[in-house]
């Protein structure tokens, strides 16, 4: 793999808190890749840590080959579309815009326009009046047009409605198909984004708990439904995800199973069915109750 | 794209599917990577793996800096290999569901028989 991104060892301490704890991935050049997690996981720190924005207390952070802290070669070459992005007072959007075309060497104009009309945001209105709609628009806008060769987006359609969010999907992946590069999302709607990604990055309180590719996650765990004695005899020695009880009925999430043990489940009468890589992401990070009762839903 | 099987896997069959029923000729065009991952929604790189599955088998082949193309006489492997699968994969569900109901292979066949005559 060409790592565009390498992490080795890394820790981020404020304080007393560890936000990220001796972290090691990397992200391989061209692709689009999740960073995925719970709210507060280290998403964001591991983003700003990567972008030269936050210095790492321990370990390293190579982007490029190179240190991202004030080195101008690295972050010239990077975007980072943040949530909370800060604008001078009385920045309008198209101060951002203009801003942007500046210093991204790649730039896009007539992209950026085109994604204007899409997205329709209020150019001339203050950024600090928008709604959080509005400023996801703006950012997103300007993490497409900027074409840079590594884009980060962290939570990049907070306040953006379906028809936007699948807008973005769409844009991205055009103009990724005909300017390849390096993409990192970071989203809490990940089975809108699930299909979108090649590799995905999972972190829980600061460490990574999973580093794999989608695909292979996809077929990572089943629901296995059925009588209860029968799932629960089937699960016995298996790791469980997360079990959810309906009177006689049972429904087991169980990791691990090969193609001979989901014939074996068939053929001992339980039903065997997909689990998505939220529900997935869910059930690792300690959202077990959550992920069963949607997952028995289903 | 919603089961639980790899999503290359699904691409794959899909345009097995088509190729078998007709609606991509052998030696049409097929829809490049990025058209495939724009239409689904997948990540280019999943859509590379599932026409590279069907590149390895034979189904495809690559005409460099064209595009790729359905090969000829794959129409005829794959209904044959379909042929060969039908058994395990439509017959024996059939008849295990049809035994859970009580219903013999008589009356099984039955309506076979008349499902196909309508």
């Amino acid at each position: 793999m060409n790592a565009i991104v390498e992490v080795q060892d890394l820790t981020k301490r404020f304080g007393k808190v560890e936000a990220v704890k001796h972290v090691s991935f990397a992200f391989a050049e061209e692709g689009i890749h999740g960073l995925l997690g719970r709210n507060g996981a280290g998403k964001t720190t591991l983003m700003k840590l990567m972008t030269g924005q936050e210095f790492a207390t321990e370990g390293e952070v190579r982007v490029f080959g190179h240190s991202p802290v004030e080195n101008a070669a690295v972050l010239g070459r990077v975007c980072f579309i943040n949530e909370a992005q800060v604008y001078p007072e009385d920045f309008k959007g198209r101060h951002a815009l203009k801003a942007a075309s500046r210093f991204f060497s790649r730039w896009d104009e007539a992209f950026a326009a085109r994604l204007v009309d899409d997205f329709a945001p209020p150019l001339n209105r203050p950024i600090k009046k928008m709604s959080r709609g509005q400023r996801s628009a703006i950012g997103v806008i300007v993490g497409l047009a900027s074409r840079a060769e590594l884009t980060f987006f962290d939570e990049p359609y907070a306040g953006l409605d379906a028809v936007a969010r699948q807008m973005f999907y769409d844009h991205l992946l055009a103009d990724y198909a005909a300017h390849p590069r390096t993409v990192v999302l970071s989203t809490h709607l990940i089975d809108e984004a699930a299909n979108l990604l090649e590799r995905v990055v999972v972190v829980d309180e600061g460490s990574v708990i999973i580093d794999a590719d989608a695909e292979d996650l996809r077929s990572q765990a089943v629901t296995l439904v059925g009588k209860a004695d029968g799932a629960h005899a089937f699960a016995a020695g298996r790791e469980v995800l997360g079990v959810q009880q309906l009177g006689g009925l049972a429904s087991v999430t169980v990791a691990g199973l090969s193609d001979t043990d989901r014939q074996e489940a068939r053929e001992a009468g339980l039903e065997v069915g997909p689990v998505s890589l939220q529900q997935l992401v869910v059930s690792r990070t300690g959202g077990r109750t959550a992920d069963t009762s949607e997952g028995a839903l289903q | 794209m919603d089961d639980e099987r790899p999503i290359f896997v699904q691409i794959a069959e899909q345009i097995e599917g088509q190729i078998v029923d007709g609606s991509m000729a052998e030696e049409g065009q097929v829809p490049s990577i990025n058209e495939l991952a724009a239409f689904h929604r997948i990540n280019p790189a999943t859509a590379l793996k599932g026409v590279n599955v069907l590149v390895e088998a034979g189904v495809l082949y690559k005409r460099r800096g064209i595009g790729m193309f359905v090969a000829t006489g794959a129409r005829e492997a794959l209904v044959q290999r379909r042929r060969d699968a039908f058994r395990a994969d439509y017959v024996r569900p059939l008849v295990a569901e049809a035994t859970k109901l009580s219903i013999s292979p008589a009356q099984l066949a039955d309506m076979i028989k008349k499902e196909a005559g309508r």
